[in-house]
């Protein structure tokens, strides 16, 4: 017996927050990310569409895994993917007209987020429904997380506002670049760097107390 | 339909809505094989025919579901048809040349999942492309595709020389030159128009 089922299932819902954070620490599912965090609002959009997404695949490939064929699996899971993928990109057109057109293909292009692929492949296809489900949540919790962190910083510096409400002063001069393509690179650049640091900072912390116990 | 000249097309998508630094497509490749020039190059060159071959085909998906009355099966379609393509680029380039085929390694099969080459099918669709006016789009996508993976290249082969920061070391480095590339491509705004 494998032992993956030491851990708990809050555990496997934590993870994905923090600890293994699809994009700032494993830094998947990068176009998705750069091209619709130019706005909170559409970041979280993004964020909730892919968590469905990621939610349902996973629990189906959980549930058939021992029924697909290994040489076509990663086509199965694609298939899978794209028809979770297809039903919440018809939603969201229900729902609104304009945050469909903000978002465009970007909808679509969900199917070939390397995240979700990489977690069916990773993690659905090797446990219960239950916990990977919790994964596919945890995981796109943690996903969300981060687009809203990058869509906030965006918002506030490009145009001075803040999920469409205005927060900063009349006075502030927006900082285009921001909204623009290459602010997304900056700032992703930002907030990688940023904890970069407070690791390295841990470890430089941790360093001595590992040389007092040898 | 579109009626925009083949030539403000293929500029278009090479340029000034260059795939990778202006829509954030292909970004995975991007980011992964554009370590070295050689590589780079190679990885451009089976992007652009992938993206021919899938372009094409996604105007006969696109046509055909319309006529049948489906066109909500149009992504699973897609996907299907681009990762049989992919496939059939494989055993064709295995028969043809197993050299190119080693050099090529992983990063064939990879290419099923470039979100440059769906978004290309989407794109093409969306605005509503005709036959010729597709396969220039596609053909100036892979150009584009191609030509920010190589200068990206061209850099990187500098930046191992240079003394970075430790912190800086790695993603975050390749992300600021991205961001700076991408604002210099913001120059192309307005050309071919």
């Amino acid at each position: 017996m494998k032992p993956v089922e030491t851990t708990s299932p809050t555990d496997e819902f934590v993870k994905g927050l923090w600890r293994e954070n699809p994009v700032f620490v494993q830094v998947l599912g990068m176009c998705p990310v750069l091209a619709v965090s130019n706005t909170a609002i559409n970041a979280l959009a993004m964020g909730l569409a892919t968590t469905f997404v990621m939610c349902m695949s996973n629990t189906l490939v959980a549930v058939l895994r021992h029924a697909i064929p290994r040489q076509v699996r990663i086509a199965t899971y694609i298939l899978i993917i794209a028809t979770f993928v297809t039903v919440v990109d018809y939603t969201i057109e229900a729902i609104s007209l304009d945050l469909h057109r903000a978002l465009g293909a970007f909808i679509s292009l969900i199917v070939v987020n390397c995240l979700i692929l990489g977690r069916a492949e990773a993690f659905a296809s090797r446990h219960g429904a239950g916990i990977a489900m919790l994964d596919g949540l945890g995981m796109g919790a943690g996903f969300t997380l981060a687009l809203v962190c990058l869509g906030g910083v965006r918002e506030l510096l490009g145009s001075g506002s803040l999920f469409g409400v205005a927060v900063l002063p009349a006075g502030f001069e927006p900082w285009i670049v921001m909204i623009l393509p290459g602010g997304g690179f900056f700032t992703l650049a930002a907030w990688l760097l940023l904890i970069n640091y407070l690791k390295q900072r841990r470890q430089a912390d941790a360093e001595p107390v590992r040389e007092a116990l040898q | 339909m579109n009626e925009q000249s083949l030539w403000s097309i293929f500029v278009n998508a090479a340029l000034v809505n260059n795939f990778v630094l202006a829509y954030f497509l292909g970004i995975c490749p991007f980011l992964g094989v554009s370590a070295k020039i050689g590589t780079a190059t190679r990885m451009g060159g089976a992007v652009m025919f992938v993206m021919l071959v899938s372009s094409v085909c996604a105007y006969g998906i696109h046509h055909l579901l319309i006529a049948i009355g489906a066109p909500f099966l149009e992504l699973i379609a897609f996907i299907a048809v681009i990762a049989s393509a992919v496939q059939l680029v494989e055993m064709f380039i295995k028969k043809m040349s197993p050299a190119l085929f080693r050099a090529l390694g992983i990063f064939l099969p990879l290419i099923t999942t470039n979100c440059a080459i769906l978004g290309l099918a989407l794109f093409q669709t969306n605005k509503g492309y005709g036959f010729g006016q597709a396969i220039v789009y596609a053909f100036g996508a892979g150009a584009g595709f191609t030509l920010a993976l190589i200068l990206m290249a061209g850099i990187r082969e500098k930046l191992e020389f240079a003394d970075t920061p430790q912190v800086v070391r790695g993603t975050a480095i390749a992300l600021i030159v991205a961001g700076i590339l991408s604002l210099s491509f913001m120059g192309f705004a307005g050309l071919g128009a």
